[in-house]
């Protein structure tokens, strides 16, 4: 009896499109498919936006003195740059791939709220605009750095700030109102026999993300609406004549800002978890403690907010105590950099491009996590705060960490979101592209900075000038390598090979027992999580 | 929406305003910190001081050195009469500033002390000081401001010298604010 009603059901229900088409799909879709895509072009068209503004930079930085734009300009490209990629390009993009990923990795037909999910997305682009349009407004765009500090945010800031204030608040409710929805699916459209700690890891990462946005974006939200009522309410926040305190600002923007720098990068673990097995042919090495891992820097990750601060003056009992919570954090990182060589150690590997970008993210993120454990020395940070050997830190491993992440993670399914594969040569010849430069691009900036050139400053002294020029160069090449990668995607989706079921050999995974591409609803119907494709 | 999404729905929005109310719960919890710590070496409000009382620890001497400056945008002039004292713990001590409107309109300002070393912050008190209001200044009006401190005896022992720096800032336009709006 249930046969012939689940087989009527299939005849209705089972692989229809989306219910319209042209601009209304987009506009009123409900698909975490179609909703991912959005977010993912969203946050390439962005890349592209907050890309050019690095380029301006490095153009300004090619040689001492000013050649292109005034200081006032160049302020305001540091902070714009900065608040793109971070709100626009890197947080979108995981949350693109936690819809497009997380209903088919653990058999669920759809997100758990998709009405909701339509709004995440749809906030952004408006308050993206919001944030860009600031530039051609009189007096200019944010000019504070990203870090918005008071009184330069507040006493000293451009009439645009208030808008600014406002495209802040709209991603926050964009990204809470996306980590809702995505704890919500985790937790309750599991196909039966998902356990949690069955997950695929990139699942796991993003679950414990969620919480983190949950945590600490309100907190951003307190911070900058405290700034409206500075600005505009004569409050007195942070503002010392009042009897408030710039310094408080810091404490709580650094509240939000440490665990938003591991809402960055913890996708992007969990995206190298799930490459790195498929290509090495062996099953994640130490699955649970790369869960426990995860969880335990996240937890950290709200005690170590002053090491940001440590030149502000603080008693020595707190430089001492974030000093040393800082530096645990390195123990369940150093757990996560084990596990992923020894699930590369004697396996059958083979290097397709998102392997490679996992690969070069092992390498390239623990460099970046070293020059981190550096700064964590407090005395020594009173020598690296505010130079450049801090923006080749969070370079290293927001760059070839996040974005390699996010890279890698587009090559290893886009395959299955399209159907079709992408051109390997090409794909190639992006990542060689790609990993020389951001090198050249990245690494010179560790030596300019401990030779003591600060930070957001348009001129330097001549004694920089090789080294900026080299890092100009590569800065040049890895931007224009990235129309490669738009090209290859193009490529992809118009005219690659058909893909199979599987794409990769040594794929393991719910998602890739769907066809590619997978039906416009991943699973009508709960499917059998079965031993190989539990956690790979 | 399905029952279980309802509920966590809710419980996670608790959540999140719960967080929303908690950056603004930073702000009382900060100052607590930071009288406790001295963090940010912010002194404290109106002191007493009992003369009868007071143990002055006459073998111990400490310098206080006094540093003025303006907010940016501050045309006062403002000075320390007494750069530098040398006290004694639990001993009260008197010293001047100096401060002049040399516009041509009324000004209020408010001074904002800080101290260093930090741990000393908590041991500086203050009978008598300018920094406890605004001041109003008419144009071109000079006025001498006293200062009436002690430090308290439990002062660290390894501290032998004290620095407590005024900025003077502008509040014209906060106190032309707080005035037309109600007070609460």
């Amino acid at each position: 009896m249930s046969t012939v009603i689940e087989s009527h059901h299939d005849d209705h229900g089972h692989d229809h499109g989306p219910p319209t088409y042209g601009l209304t799909r987009w506009l009123f879709t409900t698909n975490h498919k179609d909703i991912g895509t959005l977010y993912l072009w969203f946050s390439f068209v962005m890349f592209l936006v907050g890309g050019a503004m690095a380029l301006v930079i490095r153009a300004e930085l090619f040689q001492p003195g000013l050649q292109f734009v005034r200081p006032e300009f160049f302020n305001q490209m540091t902070a714009m740059h900065g608040l793109i990629m971070v709100f626009g390009v890197i947080m979108p993009s995981m949350v693109g791939l936690a819809n497009w990923q997380v209903p088919m990795m653990i058999g669920a037909p759809d997100m758990a709220l998709p009405r909701l999910n339509n709004l995440s997305f749809w906030i952004l682009p408006f308050a993206g605009s919001l944030l860009v349009s600031t530039l051609f407004m009189d007096g200019g765009g944010p000019n504070f750095g990203w870090t918005f500090y008071a009184p330069l945010s507040t006493t000293y800031a451009p009439p645009s700030t208030t808008y600014f204030i406002f495209a802040i608040h709209l991603l926050g409710a964009s990204s809470i109102m996306g980590s809702i929805n995505i704890i919500a699916t985790i937790l309750n459209l599991r196909a039966p026999g998902m356990t949690l700690m069955k997950m695929p890891l990139f699942v796991w990462t993003w679950l414990i993300t969620a919480f983190l946005l949950l945590a600490a974006m309100p907190v951003l939200a307190g911070a900058v609406t405290m700034m409206l009522f500075d600005i505009h309410f004569h409050t007195s926040f942070f503002n010392a004549a009042g009897g408030g305190d710039p310094v408080m600002f810091q404490h709580v923007f650094w509240f939000f800002g440490h665990p938003e720098v591991y809402i960055l990068i913890l996708p992007a673990f969990g995206v190298v978890s799930q490459i790195l097995p498929t290509f090495a042919r062996k099953p994640l090495f130490g699955y649970a403690s790369m869960v426990y891992a995860v969880a335990s820097i996240a937890f950290l990750s709200f005690l170590v907010w002053a090491h940001h601060m440590f030149t502000v003056g603080m008693p020595l009992a707190g430089q001492l105590f974030f000093m040393y919570s800082t530096m645990l954090i390195a123990i369940p990182t150093g757990v996560k950099v084990f596990n992923w060589v020894s699930t590369m150690w004697r396996g059958a590997m083979t290097f397709e491009t998102p392997m490679l970008f996992a690969i070069a993210f092992v390498v390239l993120f623990t460099i970046g996590g070293f020059s981190g454990l550096m700064l964590a020395i407090t005395p020594a940070d009173y020598q690296y705060q505010d130079t450049y050997f801090v923006v080749a830190h969070f370079h290293y491993v927001l760059v070839p960490g996040a974005l390699f992440g996010i890279i890698g993670a587009v090559y290893y399914w886009l395959p299955k979101w399209c159907g079709r594969m992408y051109d390997e040569t090409l794909g190639k010849i992006h990542f060689w592209l790609s990993f020389v430069s951001v090198n050249v691009l990245f690494f010179p900036q560790h030596f300019l900075g401990l030779a003591g050139m600060p930070r957001r400053i348009p001129d330097y002294s001549i004694q920089f000038t090789d080294y900026n020029m080299l890092s100009s160069i590569g800065a040049f090449v890895f931007g224009f390598s990235q129309l490669l990668f738009l090209f290859v995607v193009l490529k992809a989706i118009r005219s690659g090979a058909k893909a199979t079921d599987r794409v990769w050999e040594g794929a393991h995974g719910l998602e890739w027992t769907l066809p590619s591409p997978p039906p416009y609803h991943s699973f009508t119907h709960p499917p059998k999580v079965t031993e190989a494709e539990a956690h790979s | 929406m399905a029952a279980p999404n309802r509920s966590l729905v809710a419980k996670l929005s608790l959540l999140v305003v719960g967080m929303f109310g908690f950056a603004f719960a930073l702000v009382p919890i900060y100052s607590l910190f930071c009288k406790v710590t001295g963090l940010g070496g912010k002194t404290g409000g109106v002191y007493s001081y009992d003369a009868s009382s007071a143990k002055v620890d006459p073998d111990r001497s400490v310098t206080v050195t006094f540093i003025t400056d303006n907010s940016a945008g501050m045309p006062w002039d403002f000075r320390a009469e007494t750069p530098m004292v040398r006290v004694h713990p639990g001993e009260l001590t008197e010293v001047k500033f100096y401060a002049r409107n040399p516009t041509d309109h009324v000004m209020v300002g408010q001074a904002i002390p800080s101290v260093v070393p930090l741990p000393a912050a908590a041991h500086f008190h203050k009978t008598e000081c300018f920094c406890f209001s605004r001041q109003v200044l008419q144009p071109g009006q000079e006025i001498e401001m006293p200062m009436r401190f002690f430090l308290a005896p439990e002062l660290p022992r390894n501290v032998d010298s004290v620095s407590l720096s005024y900025s003077m800032y502008d509040v014209t336009a906060l106190a032309a604010a707080d005035s037309k709006a109600p007070k609460t």
